[in-house]
This record gives structure tokens, sequence and C-alpha cells, in this order.
């Protein structure tokens, strides 16, 4: 009479790992996505100033990076008295070619995207924090000259 | 021999290939989120814009000053970057209509009403020789002032704060507390030799 019968002769049924790989893949693909891998290579030390109000961007491709921050190479171009770099796109920048080099990254960057987001285009300051502001004085006026007048000053967040 | 079955693949060495690629991803990825301290840089000047000079009365500006030792002084005052904060927020929101700091304009503003809008503006001066990690935290510190009081206005007149607000409420409370940084040309009195 008993109700639950033991028969010891069924075995457990094997699992179906099939399925799981599928799902491991899709996390996956979700992280190959939302990774991006920095397209510029450093040339400079940068290491972001932390502050608590900082603000997301809305979108990364509308966002246009500056470095500035001291060479990590010796080799490196960099603005008078030698200790600054500026670096646009993979490369720093000659200190006679300031003016020219920044106009033609601003015209290449506002190029690249389409007329109604050129004016949402941001130009993100990435300032290593123990640069001078001489170097971002001299990096804002060109912008301003340029009129590239969304800027960003690149922060972290500070936790309390 | 027809009816013999495929063997079973054992694909459980396969989801350890992708667990290794998705443990690869997730310690390799930073998920940088660009972010930072928005800022609108003034438009260029142009020829016939050039002797415009606004005149702003005394008691509606804040003058911030940062020099190359990084030192703050507020209208002529000393202090730290801790009490940034305090002294722009009163400057901005002047809640005892104080003589000496800035007047307010009734504004009818859409979903406020009228609202007493400051006039206060800050006037922030770097030295060339600042260091760029103090002008973040005075720049921080300024936004950190609005904010609050941003807050404050929309707690009282939403009864939410400033980032859960919709977009129009958000627009009217940025009208009704305006953030005026005007930065004026840098000046120079490191002795580094150069510029």
């Amino acid at each position: 009479m008993s109700r639950f019968r033991k028969d010891s002769k069924k075995e457990t049924p094997e699992l179906n790992m099939g399925s799981m790989s599928d799902i491991i893949f899709m996390f996956l693909f979700f992280f190959m996505v939302i990774t991006t891998m920095r397209e510029a290579s450093l040339k400079v030390k940068f290491q972001p100033p932390s502050a608590t109000e900082v603000q997301k961007l809305e979108k990364k491709s509308l966002v246009a990076n500056i470095y500035i921050g001291a060479p990590i190479a010796k080799n490196e171009n960099t603005l008078p008295p030698g200790e600054v770099s500026v670096q646009l796109n993979d490369q720093t920048i000659k200190a006679e070619d300031l003016k020219a080099d920044v106009r033609d990254f601003i015209g290449t960057e506002k190029e690249s995207r389409d007329a109604q987001d050129r004016d949402r285009l941001t130009f993100s300051l990435k300032v290593d924090k123990d640069v001078q502001m001489r170097y971002v004085n001299t990096i804002k006026q060109e912008l301003r000259a340029n009129n590239a007048l969304k800027i960003n000053y690149a922060a972290g967040k500070k936790v309390n | 021999m027809s009816k013999r079955k495929t063997p079973g693949l054992n694909t459980g060495a396969m989801s350890d290939i992708s667990f290794l690629l998705l443990t690869f991803f997730l310690l390799t990825s930073s998920i940088n989120t660009e972010q930072g301290i928005p800022r609108k840089l003034p438009p260029p000047k142009t020829d016939d814009s050039k002797d415009v000079k606004v005149d702003i009365n005394r008691r509606n500006v804040l003058n911030v000053l940062v020099n190359f030792r990084d030192e703050i002084s507020v209208n002529g005052d000393v202090i730290l970057v801790g009490d940034l904060k305090a002294k722009a927020k009163e400057f901005f929101a002047n809640p005892t209509n104080d003589p000496s700091l800035p007047e307010k304009v009734n504004k009818p503003i859409d979903g406020i009403g009228d609202f007493a809008v400051s006039k206060g503006v800050v006037s922030l001066t770097n030295d060339q020789g600042t260091s760029y990690n103090m002008y973040v935290q005075v720049q921080n510190e300024l936004q950190r002032a609005v904010n609050e009081l941003r807050d404050e206005t929309a707690l009282q007149y939403f009864g939410k704060k400033y980032d859960a607000l919709d977009s129009a409420a958000q627009r009217a409370v940025t009208q009704a507390i305006p953030m005026n940084i005007s930065e004026a040309p840098p000046m120079d009195y490191s002795n580094n030799g150069s510029n």
C-alpha cells in the first residue's frame, strides 16, 4: 500500500547543458557590447580629479576627448616649458601647431556627426588633476574661438 | 545498423569555455561612463560685441579668486574649499534679503508661479598656476550650492527632489535658480617665468 514506490532502478535523468551555454553566451555578448574599447591609446598620464556633483554625459557617441597631462613617454611633444602634453586622437600635438591642430580636431569631430547632432557634441576635457590651469585655459580659449562651447570637465565620482 | 543513435555530445565543456570568456570580459571591462561637470563656454567674441560692458551692481557679484597656491578668496576673504558651498548658497539664496547680497526680481515661471529670481553672478578668476584639481573642486562646490538650492525649491513646489522631476518641472526649477558663473580671464601671478 505504499504510495511512494521506490524503484531503485530509475536513474536520475541527465541534465541538458546546451541551454546553459546559451545563457552564458547571452551574458557574454551583453558584456562584449557594453564594453568600450578605448579607441586611442593614452599617451599622457590622466588621473581625473574627483567631485561630488558629477553628471553622466548623455551619449557616448557625442563626446570627443581632449587629454591633457604629463607625457608617459619621453619623446612626446609637449607644450612649453615641457612638462605637459595635449593629446588629440592618438597623438600629442606640437606647441607651434596647437591652434591649427585643435581647429582641425574640432572640425573633423563635427564633420563626422550628423547635422542635427553637431550642436550636442560635447568636448570632454580629460585633464590630469596635477596640471596647471594655464594649459587648460589655452585649450578652452581655442575651443571657444572655434565655437565648440559645450564642454565637460571629466571627473570621477567622489564617495563620501 | 541504421538504428544506432548518434552519441549525445557533452556540451558541459562548452559552457565552461563560455564561462571563462564571460569572466574575462567581466574582469577586463570597465563600464567607464563618461562623467564630469558639464559647462558652457561663452560664445566667441565678435567685433560688434566688443565694447559692450554689462553694468552689474556690486552686490550682485560674488568674486571668487583662486591663486597659484590654490588658496581661495571670496569677496576679499580667504576661505577654505569646505566653506565655499555655504557662501555660494547664501549668496544665491539671500534668504533675509540682505542689502549686501544680490537683489531678486519677481518672475512668473510656468508651474511655480511668481518666484523671486536672484540676479547673482559668480565671477570666477583663476591663476595660470592654479592646479586643475582645485579648479574642479571650486566648480564642484559652486555646483553643489546650486544643486542644493534646486533640490530645496523642487521639494517646496513639487514635493520631489530635482532629479526625480519631469523635464518641464526641471526647466521651471532651473529658471527659478539659475546658475550664473562668469569666468574672468586668468591672471598670472605665479613666477614661473612662462607666459
